[in-house]
């Protein structure tokens, strides 16, 4: 598959629409980088980094998806932190945070772009 | 530019100092370089003794920060400290050069010198390290085959000491504390606490000889002796002493810096040596003179001299060289606070002794009676948490009635503003109001906001009183998306007959849920019936245990348990689960549940490593659920002498009966043959034990944090009686229990308790016995093996890959070594770097 140069970024295919399931995560990897996709109840989709600070496992595409006061939300499911896919911060523990990836749809696909 | 600080010592209170420092240094003034004599990362030792009741390290390790500034060190103690050149030397050689340095190095135990205390068996308590030591001489001393009981020594009869002879108890040896001062904690408690103290120790099994000490170790036929200065000898497996800490100093006396008078680096106010490169914080420091074993100043010399890294003016107040203390041991309540020996001139206790009750109170005040300077609570120690925030403020009512039984309850709103509720984390009752007027509507919330109640936790019931005064409901709601309990949730889904979570959130929640209610309201969907647990939308609410059927470990991959229903396994069975484990390279352990359990499968090859089981006749063993998981039984008639029943033989029916039972919690149960009980049925949810007439069924028992014996519901009942009442007893529980309530804490929390459990099930007082057998019945129709389900679904085994772009890719950070012959995994992506 070929790469995409836009604004900046790489735009990188990562799976097809259909391989998203509403409130659930999959990986994604991208040459060394694992990166966790998501399709939230609205529609939207989120990349965040896919390794856990917490544990160092690289799971959190398999968390449990929901909200916390609003904001999209998955939890890791190794210890449970839960982190804000939007801005990839750690809402229990503010001090840590994972990676955030550019995301769109193209075509039926989804791509991840890359700085 | 950039400086760089030294800190020697990864203790709490290094630990602490690291964690300020990076949080304020915005302007990245200083690198950090952390050098720890330990090998492990910083962990919480004032919870050291909880370690020997099964929390793990892991559990105990404190925050661990990643950060470009930070480099932590470990295993590589300082051995020299040359002022002149600004550096130290580690034991390995390195020489790192500081523009600050600070000393956190801590205590070390105090040994008295008495001949034989290097003897093996003798240990001390300060570390995991020595609770590894101590907890492996247990165990060695346990499994000698020896008659009689195994007994320890310890040497010192403080808070310490008592906390060493508890832990002791616990690895199942029986300890004696030989104390040298006629009363135990004698430092805390005064005389009057002391008796009483003393009687309440002595009832909670350990033996106290106070007004002796310990005139040698000596060793005779393998065990150790304990000879007293009365004469008196003991005999001992086990010796700890714990007869007082020193600060460790040695780096700084060797460099020439003053130390106090009793030991400890000298500081000053602002927690620096004479030399103005070198702080010391923690109990290796003499403030003014004195130290301090406890973490709470510690901490507060820490923010200290964070603040003044940063060129800040920060000194220590009084106020935070608080020396409250509180026992923490199961059954002995023991506080005490402020000035409890009444040292402060002109000072008046006033005292209430209640012997019968067996509690006594202390309080101290001033010349005029009116303000609170100290205390000493003995035999209940609940009103701790808001007298001692009341040190030095003026008395809200008449001392007596503040302790006298059935005297005057002081609520929250008599505290000062100022007054430290939490002591270890130095957070005041203004700042835990405004933290609740921001939005902290909870315990959860006020610890993650202010940091209040995170170290010991003994000012929770405070912060529980200052949310109700603040009106703040503390609501059985499951989460901030539902407002109902968990049982009122199940009332809704059976009543409703609602099949997704989307409804019910939708009908009667707010938002998209979380992972709390989604796997509870997943749970009560499976435990309805709804079909295969990843069917449609129910796939998105499991927790990733049970969106895999499997267990996730540590390094991200899952381990695998086939159910052996009852323990009973053939040949050709364990031939399979070998083959398996030897062709997918898994790791593989007994369980305690009789079965075995294959670690480090990769998500990908979940599907390949089920193929191969369920072809050979297995099924899922559900150890990933919260569901029923084993009935473990002894061998019964079928082989044992003494069998009066059938115990393989009912425990593999009720296994089949049950197995895929989705409950609030998991659900273990056991069956032995007869009352010498090999299948320890009474450490279970529900345990069956043969009698010459039947089966005695036990409901109620768990091991785990804080484990209970199951009590006994129903006596000599024939084989179809007991199931009906097993029936009863498990789907009343599934509809009725909290969330994560084991069927131990259910039975507690439920108004009547056992008798009225009993009355329930066994005697149908609320003839629901019928309507609870039917949901059972249709349970046992309706089962079918998950991992079939599975790989007979192409939609369902389009989950289970590596990566969506690279199915059978491999993560990369999953890796191996050998241990024992066996794979084990690599520790993956820890922040800190050991040597
Ligand atoms: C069983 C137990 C129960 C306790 N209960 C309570 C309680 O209920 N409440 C309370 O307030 N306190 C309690 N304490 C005391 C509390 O743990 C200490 O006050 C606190 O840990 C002090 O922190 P620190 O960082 O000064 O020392 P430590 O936590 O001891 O850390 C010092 C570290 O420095 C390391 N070190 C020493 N020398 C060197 C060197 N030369 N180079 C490199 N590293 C070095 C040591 O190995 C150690 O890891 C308890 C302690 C124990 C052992
Ligand atoms: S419990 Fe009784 S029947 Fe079962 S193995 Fe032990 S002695 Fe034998």
């Amino acid at each position: 598959m070929t790469a995409t140069i836009d604004a900046g970024l790489r735009w990188e295919p990562a799976c097809t629409v259909d391989r998203l399931m509403p409130e659930r995560g999959v990986a994604v990897l991208l040459g060394e980088q694992q990166v966790a996709v998501f399709l939230t109840h609205d529609g939207a989709v989120h990349a965040i980094g896919n390794i856990d600070p917490f544990s160092g496992a690289a799971v959190l595409s398999r968390g449990l998806v929901g909200d916390r006061a609003g904001v999209a939300t998955v939890a890791s499911p190794v210890y449970k932190q839960v982190f804000d896919l939007q801005t990839g911060r750690c809402l229990d523990e503010p001090t840590v945070s994972v990676p955030v990836y550019a995301v769109r749809a193209r075509g039926g696909t989804i791509q991840i772009g890359l700085p | 530019m950039t400086s760089e600080l030294v800190v020697v010592g990864n203790g709490m209170v290094g630990h602490r100092l690291v964690s300020a420092l990076l949080d304020r240094d915005t302007t990245h003034a200083w690198r950090i370089t952390v050098l720890g004599e330990e090998e492990r990362p910083a962990y919480d030792r004032v919870a050291l003794s909880s370690y020997v009741d099964g929390t793990t390290a892991e559990q105990l390790t404190l925050p661990e920060r990643t950060d470009p500034r930070l480099r932590t060190w470990l295993g590589d103690p300082v051995v020299e400290l040359d002022r002149a050149a600004r550096s130290v030397r580690t034991a390995s050689g390195r020489v790192l050069r500081y523009d600050a340095l600070v000393l956190a190095t801590g205590s070390f135990p105090f040994v008295p010198p008495v001949p034989g205390r290097d003897l093996p068996g003798c240990f001390v308590y300060r570390t995991l390290d020595d609770l590894d030591a101590i907890m492996e001489a247990a165990e060695a001393s346990i499994a000698e085959p020896r008659p009689g009981r195994r007994s320890a020594v310890v040497v010192g009869g403080g808070l310490l000491g008592l906390e060493a002879a508890r832990a002791l108890r616990s690895l199942g040896l029986s300890p004696q504390v030989v104390e040298i001062a006629p009363r135990l904690m004698p430092v805390q408690v005064d005389e009057g606490g002391g008796a009483l103290l003393r009687r309440l120790v002595e009832s909670s099994e350990l033996a106290v000889r106070c007004g002796v000490s310990v005139a040698g170790i000596s060793q005779e036929r393998g065990r150790l002796v304990a000879a007293l200065s009365d004469g008196i000898e003991l005999d001992a497996d086990v010796v700890v002493f714990s007869a007082g800490i020193r600060p460790a100093d040695a780096l700084a006396r060797a460099a020439g810096l003053p130390v106090g008078e009793r030991g400890g680096v000298l500081v000053d106010a602002r927690c620096r040596t004479q030399d103005p490169n070198v702080w010391a914080i923690g109990e290796c420091a003499a403030l003014e003179g004195r130290t301090y074993g406890l973490v709470a100043p510690g901490y507060a010399m820490a923010e200290v001299v964070a603040d003044r890294l940063l060129d800040g003016s920060a000194t220590m107040t009084p106020a935070e060289l608080d020396m409250s203390t509180q026992l923490k041991m199961l059954g002995v309540d023991v506080a005490s606070f402020g000035d409890a020996h009444a040292t402060t001139p002109g000072a008046l206790e006033v005292v209430v002794n209640d012997p019968v009750a067996g509690t006594y109170a202390k309080l101290v005040v001033s010349d005029d009676a009116q303000t609170l300077l100290g205390g000493v609570l003995v035999g209940d120690a609940s009103k701790y948490a808001t007298l001692r925030p009341l040190v030095g403020a003026p008395l809200p009512a008449d001392p007596v009635a503040m302790i006298a039984p059935g005297g005057v309850e002081i609520g929250a709103d008599a505290l000062p503003g100022t007054a430290q509720i939490c002591s270890c984390n130095a957070v005041t009752k203004d700042a835990v109001c405004a933290a609740i007027h921001d939005g902290a509507h909870d315990v959860p919330a006020l610890k993650a906001c202010t940091a209040a109640g995170t170290s010991c936790g003994s000012c929770v019931p405070v912060l529980k009183k200052l949310l109700a005064q603040a009106g703040v409901e503390q609501s059985t709601a499951l989460c901030e998306h539902f407002a109902h309990s968990r049982a009122e949730l199940f009332e809704i889904v059976a009543g409703t007959g609602i099949t997704t979570f989307s409804e019910l959130v939708e009908r009667h929640g707010t938002g998209r849920g979380c992972d709390i209610c989604k796997p509870a309201v997943a749970s009560i969907l499976a435990s309805l019936g709804n079909g295969h647990v990843l069917a449609g939308e129910q796939a998105a609410l499991q927790d990733t245990n049970d969106a895999f059927l499997a267990n996730l470990q540590r390094n991200g991959t899952y381990s695998v348990v086939p159910r052996i229903p009852g323990g009973e396994v053939t040949p050709d069975g364990l031939i399979t689960i070998g083959e398996v484990a030897r062709d997918f390279g898994l790791y593989t352990k007994i369980t305690g549940g009789q079965r075995i359990d294959m670690f480090g499968a990769r998500v990908e090859q979940l599907p390949a490593i089920w193929r191969r089981l369920v072809d050979a006749g297995f099924e899922s063993g559900h150890a990933y659920g919260k569901a029923l998981r084993t009935v473990k039984s002894c061998v019964g008639t079928t082989w044992c002498r003494f069998g009066v029943q059938d115990s393989v033989g009912l425990a593999v029916a009720l296994e089949l009966r049950y197995r895929g039972l989705r409950a609030p919690h998991k659900i273990k149960s056991g069956v032995s043959g007869c009352a010498r009980e090999c299948a320890e049925a009474r450490s279970k949810d529900f345990g069956v034990i043969a009698t010459e007439n039947g089966w005695n069924l036990y409901v109620g028992g768990n091991g785990g944090f804080t484990p209970r014996h199951a009590e006994l519901l129903a006596s000599d009942l024939d084989t179809d009686t007991l199931i009906a009442v097993i029936d009863r007893f498990l789907m009343f529980y599934i509809r009725t229990a909290d969330r994560l309530q084991r069927t131990a804490s259910w039975i507690e929390a439920m108004e009547g308790g056992l008798d009225h459990l009993r009355a329930v099930v066994v005697e149908d007082s609320l003839g629901i016995c019928a309507d609870l057998e039917a949901a059972m019945d249709a349970h046992v129709g309706n089962y079918a093996d998950e991992w079939r389900g599975v790989l007979e679904d192409e939609e369902k085994l389009a989950r289970f890959v590596s990566f969506v772009n690279a199915p059978d890719t491999p993560d990369p950070t999953i890796s191996f070594v050998t241990e024992r012959g066996q794979p084990v995994p690599v520790p993956i992506g820890l922040p800190a770097v050991r040597s």
